[in-house]
């Protein structure tokens, strides 16, 4: 595995990182290094160990074994300085529905010790970064799942963080609400935020992530930036065909028409270096699909090819 | 413990928005005991051949057992729905323990809270019990805080429990075979001397028993002798329950 820096400039630095509970693995000794500045992402299906990595690093979860250090320090120890110095967005909204939305980020200011007069400067610097200034009198449980998620990320703000953990930050959202989050977090990258983030959504670890782990089945099988993974595991170019629902795949007669096929229930996958000229290919045998699409290889392939299952099922 | 304290204040926050409602029926349901059963069955009783109950006109028997009843009844409301709901529901502890606060910052503030409410509830039954005319002597303000006292004897292990639980099935049983029978056998309605004596033991086995002898005697000015036991029994009850809600709660959030 690839380690890039000394342990010491880290922000998180695991080694055989590993969860048990009562009958089952939830995370199998797993190595990795965030280092300052960098998005971080464990990309992987529901179930893959990835909340519980998430709750070792915020300190809400012992490890079973091996070392984990984040921000120098032992979680086990060190909990509340380490804690006092991260923002966290679970992955369900703990917001506070019995409170204002501007009441939530103040409350939960003062958990950081902040001084009252501060944590209303912030409040209202932080409900506008997250575009929810007019919404700051209103009752959470008024906003849209959108809003909620916008307001979780102001609140993990709050104690301006070196370490911001988001556990899913979009799984949910619609669209259009999904480039929303991904813009703050973006502007909060250049200014310096390290992001360390989990999702079962390629695009979303394509947009955000610097660097990547691929997780399945509690374990890391692959490492590396969204480019260099899709470079290493799969081929440049995807050519889909569907046939229909009535027709057996003629997968014989595809037989050296591409690097690797794929075939999923409802459609062919072959990985190629050029998608149109195998399009051509496979007409020139006589086959006839309902639809061609050619599109370039993401990380829903480099999964595929590692794990031989689709990332969301 | 600064930490407790933003936990309190954060309650203080949200009561600013419901004090008026809660205000209210404290002052309420104290009136209409008082007048339903002490003026009403009081009346019957004074028109009896005794007269009196160990002593006291009834409505006298009765408001110190009340205003102690209504704290542990206030001790279990608050200590089951609610804190499941920030548990599991709402998530509120989650949110709370991803800041620096530790597990017991949070049931610190927790039981600092549920204190001053039921300070607030039984200064507001006391008042009450001034209009009725049951107070008896200036010990009898002492009773406020055995009232207290023993609600947060109830709601330590009542908590405790809580924190195992993932439904609210036993929320009810808590209520049909614990809270009511007390309510109803605990001594404030009739004297427990006057149960089988295997009932007795189990009454005076539970908090609300001790705390409503220990305020019956300070409302008619007298420390009696077994003030030092009956205060014994609610400490040891509410500690218990806090060392105990200590463990469930870690366990259940911190995994």
């Amino acid at each position: 595995m690839a380690i890039r820096a000394a342990d010491s400039d880290a922000l998180i630095h695991a080694r055989g990182l590993t969860k048990r509970f009562t009958n089952l693995v939830a995370v199998d000794a797993i190595d990795f290094d965030v280092e300052r500045g960098e998005a971080f992402g464990f990309l992987g299906p529901n179930g893959a160990g990835k909340t519980s990595t998430m709750r070792m690093i915020g300190c809400v979860s012992s490890p079973s074994a091996g070392t984990l250090r984040v921000l120098g320090m032992d979680p086990v120890q060190d909990g509340p300085r380490i804690r006092a110095r991260l923002g966290v967005v679970p992955q369900a909204d703990t917001l506070d529905t019995e409170l204002l939305v501007d009441e939530n980020l103040f409350t939960y200011a003062r958990y950081f010790g902040i001084a009252r007069d501060e944590a209303r400067r912030r409040a209202g610097q932080l409900l506008d970064f997250v575009q929810l200034k007019d919404r700051a009198r209103d009752r959470v449980e008024f906003l849209s799942g959108g809003m909620k998620r916008r307001l979780t990320i102001a609140r993990a703000l709050v104690n301006e963080p070196e370490l911001l953990l988001l556990d899913e930050p979009t799984t949910g959202l619609d669209p259009q609400a999904r480039h929303l989050v991904w813009d703050r977090l973006y502007r909060l990258k250049q200014q310096g935020v390290t992001i360390v983030l989990t999702t079962h959504y390629m695009d979303e670890a394509e947009q955000l992530c610097d660097r990547l782990v691929v997780m399945d089945k509690a374990k890391i099988v692959a490492f590396g930036s969204p480019r260099s993974l899709i470079d290493q595991y799969s081929s440049r170019e995807v050519l889909e065909l569907r046939f229909p629902i009535d027709v057996t795949p003629p997968l014989d007669k595809l037989d050296g028409l591409a690097d690797r096929i794929e075939a999923l229930p409802d459609r062919i996958l072959l990985y190629t270096p050029d998608g149109e000229a195998a399009a051509v290919a496979v007409h020139g045998r006589g086959l006839r699909p309902e639809s061609i699409l050619v599109r370039r290889s993401t990380l829903e392939d480099v999964f595929l090819r590692l794990t031989g299952r689709s990332l969301i099922e | 413990m600064t930490g407790a304290l933003r936990v309190l204040e954060h309650n203080l926050i949200v009561y600013r928005r419901t004090w008026k409602g809660s205000v209210f029926v404290s002052f309420v349901s104290p009136i209409l005991f008082l007048a339903a059963m002490g003026l009403g069955l009081g009346g019957l009783i004074s028109r009896g051949p005794v007269r009196t109950v160990d002593g006291l006109p009834y409505l006298a028997f009765l408001a110190p057992g009340l205003l102690v009843a209504t704290a542990m009844q206030s001790g279990y409301v608050e200590t089951t729905f609610p804190i499941l709901a920030r548990i599991q529901w709402e998530r509120t502890y989650e949110g709370m323990l991803a800041t620096p606060l530790h597990v017991l910052d949070l049931l610190v503030g927790e039981f600092g809270w549920l204190a001053l409410r039921l300070g607030l509830g039984s200064v507001a039954f006391f008042l009450i019990m001034l209009l009725f005319g049951t107070v008896h002597s200036g010990l009898g303000i002492l009773a406020i805080i055995v009232s207290v006292l023993t609600g947060l004897a109830f709601a330590g292990p009542i908590l405790a429990w809580t924190a195992t639980q993932r439904t609210t099935t036993s929320f009810s049983l808590i209520g049909r075979f614990l809270i009511t029978p007390l309510f109803l056998l605990g001594g404030v309605f009739f004297p427990i001397h006057q149960l089988p004596q295997l009932v007795q033991w189990i009454a005076w086995l539970t908090p609300l028993a001790h705390g409503v002898a220990l305020a019956r005697s300070l409302l008619v000015g007298v420390v009696p002798s077994s003030a030092g036991i009956h205060l014994a029994v609610l400490l040891v009850y509410l500690a218990a329950g806090i060392a105990a809600a200590r463990i469930t709660l870690q366990r259940r959030l911190v995994t």
